[in-house]
């Protein structure tokens, strides 16, 4: 009996050490994916697929029994070409208000329009603290990490690596370690809008007290992070104080649904970051 | 058949919270259905079955949720390995223990959770308690429910059997 439970102990220190080594091997790397990190995805993006497409499949044929079949039909297609010209709407909408400020100062360029890919959101998160989802595109279909991922309603956040074949992860702008350069379309104070763990889950940082802010004022991507491009949706401001500081406090609620995230467009434009780094000498 | 129980609890778990819980991401999770099936191990089997399914679920959690590997791994291994023995220890057989005992583990977890999410990203402890509480609760529920119909379930459908039977009898 004492034998068993010396076991038991033996087991339970072993399996304790065990994780408390990966959990500092980890913490350790600098940085770059993890091989065991992006091989585990992998693998689970395939279940995670199989198991959304078999949950998606019942609740259509539920959906399909139980509802006007034609009805439910025509609904879906409406709904995705509303998203599309909502989409579209964003794009000409932000290109309106750019090619206005420019007109004056620069011959007009005419822009050609974002190629996107639209993907299904398959999985989210079990872990509350990391605010991301799983969408079923991956590095086959051109993914790569750090591209801009958006909804008709806005931003929805960036692919983050590893990038599997047929999956990816996106971390949702809402994630408390997310960020986004941002400005208030009416007046063009920049700032940057950060996720918190809170109602409404973004706050804009870092714009200055004397700035002219106020609730209702449309909260843009200002593209200076080189990810989200220029002029998209992210948010309206619910509420803006003077802050403790040289900055303004100030609250803003998404565009985009979080808790219903269905079908999102991933911007199939690389990365262009602000700060190249140099290669170690 | 053990083994296949465990498995199949841990995997049915790990691709539910995934695929259908995860999807709210909008607001806080309302429940941990891995958690809930490492403390429902653990008690039905006991402390070392409750650590590995711990161990194997926190680690599957870990990897789908993109974070360090490790960390819910080592937060469920506790819990299963606590919840197991205290479930050899005291007469945990009905609704009310049990519930405390699911509601219990839930603390223990999120805050194991939070205290080393604190350590590794060297930040203030991030706990919610209104959050953890409602997790606890709805947790606690599903654990009953599920040790309810594993228990009460085969029983109440023999019972749906015979009486359909003596209908039968009756009738013809």
């Amino acid at each position: 009996m004492l034998d068993i439970h010396k076991r038991t102990g033996y087991l339970f220190l072993g399996v304790m050490l065990a994780q408390v080594i990966l959990v500092s091997a980890q913490v350790q790397t600098k940085s770059g994916t993890r091989a065991l990190q992006a091989v585990m995805f992998e693998l689970f993006s395939r279940v995670e697929a199989g198991t959304a497409s078999m949950v998606r499949g019942s609740r259509d044929v539920w959906g399909n029994y139980f509802a006007l079949r034609g009805v439910r039909a025509e609904n879906e297609t409406l709904r995705r070409q509303l998203g599309e010209l909502e989409v579209k709407f964003q794009q000409e909408h932000a290109l309106a208000v750019r090619s206005g400020q420019l007109q004056a100062l620069l011959e007009l360029k005419t822009k050609s329009e974002l190629p996107t890919l639209s993907a299904l959101v398959i999985a989210g998160n079990p872990d509350p603290q990391m605010r991301t989802v799983t969408i079923d595109r991956g590095s086959s279909d051109g993914v790569q990490a750090d591209m801009a991922v958006i909804a008709p309603g806005g931003i929805v956040g960036r692919i983050i690596a590893p990038v599997g074949r047929r999956a990816s992860r996106v971390q949702l702008l809402v994630d408390s370690t997310a960020a986004a350069g941002a400005l208030i379309e009416r007046t063009r104070a920049g700032g940057l809008v950060v996720g918190l763990d809170a109602n409404p889950p973004l706050r804009m940082d870092m714009v200055s007290n004397l700035a002219d802010v106020k609730p209702g004022d449309s909260v843009v991507a200002s593209g200076i992070d080189g990810i989200y491009p220029k002029g998209y949706a992210i948010g309206k401001v619910e509420k803006s104080e003077r802050g403790g500081g040289l900055y303004l406090a100030i609250t803003v609620r998404p565009g985009v649904d979080f808790s219903s995230l269905e079908e999102v467009l991933v911007v199939l434009v690389p990365a262009t970051p602000a700060v190249k780094e140099e290669p170690a000498k | 058949m053990k083994t296949i129980v465990i498995v199949g609890v841990l995997s049915a778990s790990v691709a539910l919270q995934s695929s259908l819980l995860g999807l709210r991401v909008g607001g806080n999770l309302a429940v941990n259905l891995v958690l809930v099936a490492v403390v429902f191990l653990g008690l039905l089997y006991g402390p070392v079955t409750g650590m590995l399914a711990g161990t194997v679920g926190g680690l599957a959690q870990d990897t789908i949720a993109g974070g360090i590997i490790g960390i819910g791994g080592l937060s469920k291994t506790l819990v299963g390995f606590l919840v197991g023995v205290l479930g050899a220890q005291f007469n945990l057989t009905s609704t009310v223990p049990r519930l405390v005992m699911f509601v219990a583990a839930t603390f223990a977890h999120e805050l194991m959770f939070a205290l080393l999410h604190a350590i590794v990203d060297r930040k203030a402890i991030a706990l919610k308690l209104s959050v953890t509480l409602v997790q606890a609760l709805v947790n606690g529920l599903v654990g009953v429910a599920a040790f309810l119909v594993v228990e009460k379930g085969p029983e109440a459908a023999q019972r749906r059997r015979s009486s359909r039977a003596s209908f039968s009898k009756r009738r013809y």
